[in-house]
Parts: structure tokens; C-alpha cells; sequence
């Protein structure tokens, strides 16, 4: 489990997750990758394994651990970076991203002694499953927590409020639902493919505690995350840019999946805050 | 401990299928698997389950109607260690949810027991929404899931008692409604991938699945009285399929049929027909089962008519083309 809790750390680990993220995006090459939601997840993911999540990596089966689920199962970059981070994952494995036969799929697959607690690919099913999961912990006392991150745009999924009706009916507060709300689905912004209206107020209404955030500002994130509820789930709107970090991908759809140029690299790096120690990076090359 | 004396046969039989689930079998497995779990989405009540709701409240989960995420929700209880048996009409089971039966029970190998009821022509009036004869040929072609089709009430008990003993993903299909016929009248062994053998001896093997199978059996009586002889092969596991026994009978016969309430695409007798193709075997295979189209609606019996499976139509399809045989 990664050490670091206080704001300027964690701001460190989402560079570092940052910077893989790319590293992983170059390596793939022609095949191209989920840059979009991958950059837009970097914080998320910072704060949850760097401060949130109790985990032990040296046991991935440890019943009490707390379960993150990626329900969104594209923005495997910086999760399987922030999974490398803590542990379950090494830098020879991140070399496996998309490679044939490789267990590191463009969507995560189930695999507990790797951290991976859901497969991933097919958006609205994480939800259901994590509704699930947060509810066999209920009855059965356990103290463990469950997280969820979806996309907005995986909300256009019926089924996604099915399981928000449910987490709410069963008082599911050991779950939080994280929405990375980069505002740009495959086809553009959600207003003009299927606008999801005033998420926040929907969230409500489904009887869901709701906290928005600045997605990339780790301490709002960090806040978020502590807010303590009982009796119904937590949802935190954490409000992201899609491509967050290079500034030729922030905001546009056609980085949702896509080939990351050496010379796109090379200038998406330049865009990186300096990190003092990128020997392990260095080797993804 | 529950006994398969003939009192709880006939018993279980007034009850159907999904009547001995949820008053014999739900209550058997929560004592065997401590783990086990029911979840429905809002047909707990049709479906006899408020007894067992009532004996075990933190056992029993409804998610609304909501099959899709019931079947999610199923996962995630299991993939937590629990066996979880989920219950809905076998219709939108398996069709509503497909994708999710195909990710968490395929792919990602839950320990889920799908409980599909009323599948098949028992529902009548409903109509065509609440028909199921897609069901089969959509799980059995999904990995790693095992199928199931019991032929009376006292298998319905023996398949998802062994069902939650089994430590996989499961389909049972549940067909025919109140008091459907007993196909046995005494207890008897049952494994999953184990056809048994209802009937021995003839020429002709009759493989059946579901509670047809005891129209196969009356089918296979009056062929006795029109001198042909037919063997009665019950399948309960449409997968894994029991190529041993289906090799076996198609060495012995010249001729095979499939008794089936599902489309004759794609279930019982495209399973058999797929394993067959490659076997060498002579014997041509009549496929008996529901037509390739949806008919208006009517009863059950109408609607087996109208397909074919009443036992004496059944008859003189088998007889028919046992008189074509060289």
C-alpha cells in the first residue's frame, strides 16, 4: 500500500501515474489507447490508492481488504499504473500492456492477486456488480469498503440507475460511487449526444449523499473521500477534463482512444511537472 | 434431510417445477450451503418464495424489476463467496440480461444459479412476451455456464439441490406449470451430465428434455402398441451434453429424435445434431420441438399442439419417419 497521504504527495503520485500513463500509451504504439479517460482518472486514482484504499497487496484474497471496482473499464492506463504503485502490478508487467496473450487487457480482467477486483469493458455493469458486493458486506458485518467509479457518459446505461435505486434501497452506505465526470463521451459532449441534465440533482434523487469535486485537485478529492454517511450510498461528482495534462488532448473526442506519436510523446512529456526519480519509468521505453 | 419417498413425489408434482424449488429445494440448499442466497426480481411471491423470505430475511433480496441488475447484483454477492440462486421469469432472464448472464456467469464465472420459470409454452395467454423456447440455444452457447432442464418436479428438486453443490455457474430451466406429470415415481440417481435412461430397449432413441419428456414417454407407449420400439433418453443437462450416452443410443438405433419446448434451432436437438455431425453416425435425427416463428397465443396444450409435442402427435412424427427408413 503506497505511503502517501499528504496533499503535495499524492499531487506527486498522480504526476507519476501521469507519466506511466503516457509511457504505456507510447509503448502500445500503433495499436493506440484509452488516453482520454486514462488522464482524466490520474487523480482519482492517486488519492484512492495513495490515501483511501486499505489494500494488501502481499494477499490479494485478504478478505478485509476495501474493493475498487472500475466500472468505467477504459481507463485502465492510470489504474494499472496506480496498481504498479501500491504493488500488485510490477514494471515488467506494465511492459504486458496489450500485448498478445498478455493478462493486461484494454480492460482490466478479475484477477485478485493483481488488484483486480472486476472485468471491466462493458459499461453499467460494474455498478450492479459493486451494489453486490457492498451488500454481501452489509450482511455480513464486515467493515470493508466498496468503490465504484463510473463514467457520465456510462450513465446513458439504464442500467447503472437500476443499481443506484437498489444501493439506496439497502442503505448500501459502505458504498461510494465515484463519477468521472470528463464530460466527453465517444461521440462528443454528453448535451449534444444524450445530455444526462443536472447529474447531481438525479444522484439525490436516487437517494444517494452527493459531494462534487475538482476531479484533478487531489486534497477536494481526499475531502470527498472522508465524508462519513450513514444509512445511503455516497456519490462524488468529481469533475474532470478528459486528456487532463496534455494540452492538445484536454477536452477533444479524438483522444478518447487513440496512437500516441513519438513526437506527441515527446512534447506531452515537456507538459509534465519534473519528477526527481523516473528510473523505473525510464524502462517502459 | 428431504426423502424422495412416492408421498413427496406425488407432492412435488402438484406443485410443478417452481413450486418444488420454492417450497422443497430452497429451504434443503440453505441448509446444505450455509453461503446460499436467493435474490429475485419481484417474483418472490409468484414464486412461492415468501416462506423461505420469512425464515431467512437477510437471505432473500428483491431488486425490483430490475433483471439486469439482479443478475449483477447475483456477482457481486457471489464473487463475495456466496452460492446465489436468482429467480425471474426464464423470458427475461436469459433474453433482458443476456449480456450480463454472458459477463458474470461466462466470463467472469460467478457462482450463480439462474433460475428461469415458465419457460417454454406454459405461459398461454401471456403471450409471446413471456414464452421462452430462445433460452437454451442462447446459454448453451456462452462458455463455461452449465444448463440444466429437469423433466418433472422431483428432478427440478434433485437438479438445483446438485446445482448448489456445484461450484460454477448454472441455467435451470423450469417448464410446465401446476401439477406437472411425474416422470418418476420413484427416487433414482441423478448427476449433472448424466442423461438417464427412462425407458430401455428399440430401435429408436427418443432423446427428451424439460417436462415433455413425459410426452416423449407416453409417445414411446403408443409406438409399442404400433410395434415400434423406442428408447426414452431424459437430458437433463443440455450442457454438458453426455456424448457418451448420445453415442451410445445412436450406435444402437436407426433412428434418433429430440422431444423438446424450445425451437427446434439451436437446443436440445442442435446440441445433439452438433455431436452427431461428426460421429459417423447413419441414424438421420428428427428434430421435434417449436416451430421457427410466434404464434398467436393460446393454452399450453394448444400451443404444444400446435408444435407438434402432444404425446400422440409426437407419435406419429417418430412412427412416420421410422416408416421411411429403408
Amino acid at each position: 500500500m503506497a505511503t502517501a497521504v499528504s496533499v503535495p504527495e499524492l499531487q506527486y503520485l498522480a504526476n507519476k501515474l501521469r507519466r506511466t500513463s503516457l509511457l504505456m500509451a507510447r509503448r502500445v504504439g500503433r495499436t493506440g489507447s484509452h488516453l482520454g479517460s486514462g488522464l482524466s482518472s490520474v487523480e482519482i486514482f492517486a488519492t484512492l490508492y495513495g490515501a483511501v484504499l486499505r489494500l494488501n497487496p502481499a494477499n490479494g484474497n485478504d478478505d478485509t481488504r476495501d474493493r475498487l471496482i472500475l466500472s468505467r473499464g477504459h481507463s485502465v492506463l492510470s489504474y494499472y499504473a496506480a496498481l504498479c504503485e501500491v504493488g500488485f502490478l510490477s514494471p515488467d508487467d506494465l511492459l504486458q500492456f496489450e500485448v498478445n496473450g498478455s493478462f493486461l487487457h484494454g480492460h482490466a480482467t478479475r484477477d485478485l492477486e493483481r488488484g483486480v477486483e472486476f472485468s471491466g469493458g462493458s459499461l453499467g455493469l460494474g455498478i450492479t456488480f459493486a451494489v453486490g458486493v457492498a451488500l454481501a458486506a452489509k450482511v455480513r458485518g464486515q467493515s470493508q469498503r466498496v468503490y465504484v467509479i463510473i463514467g457520465d457518459g456510462e450513465c446513458d446505461e439504464g442500467v447503472v440507475w437500476e443499481a443506484l435505486m437498489c444501493a439506496s434501497h439497502y442503505k448500501l452506505d459502505n458504498l461510494t460511487v465515484i463519477v468521472d465526470n470528463n464530460k466527453l463521451q465517444y461521440d462528443g459532449h454528453p448535451e449534444e449526444v444524450m445530455s444526462l441534465g443536472d447529474l447531481a440533482s438525479k444522484l439525490l434523487a436516487f437517494g444517494l449523499h452527493v459531494v462534487e469535486v475538482d476531479g484533478h485537485d487531489v486534497g477536494a478529492l481526499l475531502n470527498a473521500f472522508e465524508i462519513s454517511i450513514n444509512s445511503r450510498p455516497k456519490a462524488i461528482i468529481a469533475h474532470t477534463i478528459k486528456g487532463k495534462g496534455v494540452s492538445f488532448m484536454e477536452g477533444r473526442k479524438e483522444w478518447h482512444h487513440s496512437i500516441l506519436s513519438e513526437d506527441q510523446y515527446e512534447q506531452a512529456i515537456l507538459e509534465q511537472p519534473p519528477l526527481p526519480d523516473l528510473m523505473d519509468q525510464e524502462r517502459l521505453k | 434431510m428431504i426423502s424422495y419417498d412416492s408421498i413427496s413425489l406425488r407432492t412435488w408434482s402438484k406443485l410443478g417445477q417452481r413450486g418444488a424449488f420454492a417450497a422443497v429445494s430452497s429451504f434443503e440448499i440453505a441448509r446444505q450451503v450455509p453461503s446460499s442466497v436467493i435474490v429475485t426480481a419481484d417474483l418472490g411471491f409468484l414464486s412461492g418464495l415468501d416462506r423461505f423470505k420469512a425464515k431467512f430475511p437477510d437471505r432473500f433480496f428483491n431488486v425490483g424489476i430490475a433483471e439486469q441488475n439482479m443478475v449483477g447484483v447475483s456477482a457481486g454477492l457471489a464473487q463475495e463467496g456466496m452460492t446465489v440462486f436468482a429467480t425471474t421469469y426464464a423470458t427475461f432472464v436469459t433474453m433482458r440480461s443476456c449480456e450480463q448472464v454472458r459477463h458474470f456467469l461466462g466470463y467472469m464465472r460467478s457462482n450463480v444459479k439462474i433460475v428461469g420459470s415458465g419457460a417454454g409454452l406454459v405461459m398461454g395467454y401471456s403471450g409471446n412476451t413471456h414464452y421462452t423456447f430462445e433460452d437454451i440455444a442462447m446459454m448453451r452457447v456462452i462458455p463455461n455456464i452449465v444448463v440444466l432442464s429437469p423433466a418433472d418436479a422431483a428432478e427440478t428438486v434433485k437438479a438445483t439441490i446438485a446445482a448448489a453443490n456445484y461450484s460454477g455457474p448454472v441455467y435451470i430451466r423450469l417448464t410446465g406449470g401446476l401439477n406437472v406429470p411425474m416422470v418418476y415415481k420413484e427416487d433414482y440417481d441423478f448427476a449433472i451430465g448424466k442423461n438417464v435412461l427412462l425407458k430401455p430397449d428399440g430401435d429408436v432413441a427418443i432423446f427428451a428434455t424439460g417436462t415433455v419428456a413425459y410426452n416423449a414417454l407416453q409417445a414411446a407407449m403408443e409406438l409399442a402398441r404400433r410395434g415400434v420400439q423406442a428408447r426414452v433418453v431424459n437430458v437433463h443437462t443440455i450442457k454438458p451434453l453426455d456424448v457418451e450416452s448420445v453415442l451410445r443410443e445412436s450406435r444402437a438405433c436407426r433412428l434418433l429424435v429430440s422431444v423438446e419446448e424450445h425451437s427446434r434451432l439451436g437446443g436440445l436437438g442442435g446440441a445433439l445434431a452438433e455431436v452427431l455431425a461428426g460421429c459417423g453416425s447413419r441414424a438421420p435425427l428428427l428434430r421435434l420441438g417449436i416451430s421457427d416463428q410466434y404464434h398467436h397465443a393460446g393454452d399450453h396444450n394448444y400451443l404444444l399442439g400446435l408444435n407438434g409435442l402432444l404425446p400422440e402427435q409426437i407419435a406419429q412424427s417418430v412412427f412416420a419417419a421410422y416408416s421411411q427408413l429403408d
